[in-house]
């Protein structure tokens, strides 16, 4: 269980050297917490039920602009992956769009969608959308032939073809891309979370550093790079499944 | 040709007797301006195991894609339904050996049917305790198996193997044709089977056709003894896969 307790030891050590640097007055005042402030802020933002209110509203936000790319960017990724004109006439621009920080989107979001949570899931979703419409046509558009071969043999549909053949074949591939796209769906949402609302992790941190609570900017760094871990494995699980494990064996 | 005492009898290229299952006339190909199968002219009795030879690159797969692609020049007629079985890598790994068998069941199969009909195949192929393993979990010759009973489960008349057993080590490859020539016995298919192994090709076929490099058309035809898969040292065979390999120029 080397995997567990190895990560748990190298945390210690670093809370150990942020601690004793703290106490030996090595940062100057101001500028980087203790860890028993940053422990305390923990405290009081938990039993205050803000930090469990923000993190809530923050996930919620993560969800639907990310459930919401995943929808409408994998059945694009199909067709531009397995549509050479479709491919030629859009690949461009979902390139030129992927290459355009999300924060750049800020001032139409506000103006497009206004205050409170649309804008925010806006702003996810245009962080998301792109990339998983460009790997799931990279994954479509490599799919081998023989697979096409064999669903002409077997006499399915193009529309059977899609969704019993090409859509099978590149789930491996879309594990991997929903990983990374999820793990960037929750770094942006503190970008997200800058502009017109007053809740999420992402406002903790904005409206902790207004008021100079550099504890509670760290407290709201840890929960969000816990509960990004965490993301992190539950999709790394979906590789185990065993109509997604066979891409991870040959 | 030159003659000689131990070449065996050349063959019309129609089969004799029965109406053809397969007739193809006058068949060419083009890639773009590149000519891959010109004049080519082949019929395959009902029953019977025609096996290709020729050079690689000569043609072969592009013969067999007939299906699927419609020819530059000449025409194909065929009576029923054909299936393919590939060199590797054919199956869906996303599915069981079970669920790829069940695949290949005709779309027309009653439900009711179809657990009845898998459990079958598993059973001629020896692969029941294998049922619910997927592809990459198998040796090449099982997957070559479970390919061979996905394509015989379509209960289609016309068996088209493409180099099904190249991708197979030597050792693989004897008991696959041994396992091919069973499993016909048991449910007979007409066969056109593509192959570059001159082996192979005097073994199992009924009649071999040797393809010419690059535009592929019928150099030769050679019928063999009855009984398949014939021993290497069974009589006429050697002299075959010589008159083959003078065909080929491998001589």
């Amino acid at each position: 269980m080397r995997r567990f307790w190895l990560p748990a030891v190298t945390g210690f050590v670093l809370l150990a050297i942020w601690w004793i640097a703290s106490v030996a007055g090595a940062f100057p005042v101001g500028t980087v917490p203790a860890p028993d402030e940053v422990g305390r802020a923990f405290a009081d933002e938990l039993a205050s039920g803000r930090l469990l209110a923000d993190t809530i509203a923050s996930l919620f936000r993560v969800a639907w602009g990310f459930v919401t790319a995943v929808v409408a960017g994998v059945p694009l990724g199909l067709v531009i992956g397995r549509s050479l004109v479709t491919r030629e006439a859009l690949m461009p621009w979902v390139n030129f769009f992927r290459s355009l920080s999300p924060i750049a989107w800020i001032p139409f979001a506000i103006i497009w969608f206004g205050i409170g949570d649309p804008p925010a899931i806006f702003i996810i979703f245009l962080a998301t959308f792109f990339q998983i419409v460009l790997a799931t046509a990279a994954a479509a558009g490599s799919v081998p032939k023989v697979y096409y071969r064999v669903a002409l043999d077997l006499g399915l549909t193009p529309a059977q073809t899609l969704l019993h053949v090409t859509l099978p074949a590149i789930l491996p591939q879309l594990v991997i891309a929903l990983r990374v796209a999820i793990g960037v769906a929750w770094m942006v949402v503190v970008a997200a979370e800058m502009i017109a609302v007053r809740s999420g992790l992402g406002f903790l941190i904005i409206d902790a550093r207004n008021g100079l609570r550099m504890d509670l900017v760290v407290c709201g760094m840890i929960t969000i790079g816990a509960i990004g871990i965490g993301l992190d494995i539950a999709f790394s699980r979906l590789a185990k499944i065993p109509s997604v494990r066979w891409g991870f064996e040959r | 040709m030159t003659a000689m005492a131990s070449t065996p009898p050349d063959a019309p290229t129609t089969a004799p007797t029965t109406a053809p299952i397969l007739a193809v006339s006058g068949l060419g190909f083009d890639y773009g301006s590149l000519t891959v199968i010109d004049a080519l002219d082949l019929e395959v009795a009902p029953g019977e195991l025609v096996v290709c030879v020729g050079p690689s690159g000569c043609g072969k797969t592009t013969l067999l894609a007939r299906g699927h692609l419609a020819p530059t020049r000449g025409t194909v007629a065929r009576r029923g339904q054909s299936r393919t079985i590939y060199q590797d890598g054919g199956l869906f790994p996303w599915l069981t050996v079970r669920q790829n068998i069940e695949r290949g069941l005709p779309l027309t199969t009653p439900p009711a049917q179809r657990s009845e009909k898998v459990a079958d195949w598993l059973a001629i192929t020896r692969l029941a305790e294998f049922a619910d393993h997927y592809a990459h979990q198998l040796s090449g010759g099982m997957r070559q198996r479970v390919e061979l009973a996905r394509a015989l489960a379509a209960e289609t008349d016309i068996l088209l193997l493409d180099e099904p057993f190249s991708a197979l080590d030597y050792q693989t490859r004897r008991r696959m044709r041994n396992e091919l020539v069973a499993t016909l016995a048991e449910r007979p298919r007409t066969v056109v089977f593509v192959t570059h192994d001159i082996e192979e090709a005097v073994q199992l076929g009924d009649r071999v056709v040797v393809l010419g490099a690059r535009p592929a058309n019928v150099r030769r035809v050679l019928t063999l003894p009855a009984g398949r898969p014939r021993s290497p040292a069974a009589p006429g065979v050697a002299e075959s896969e010589q008159a083959i390999m003078d065909e080929l120029g491998l001589a």
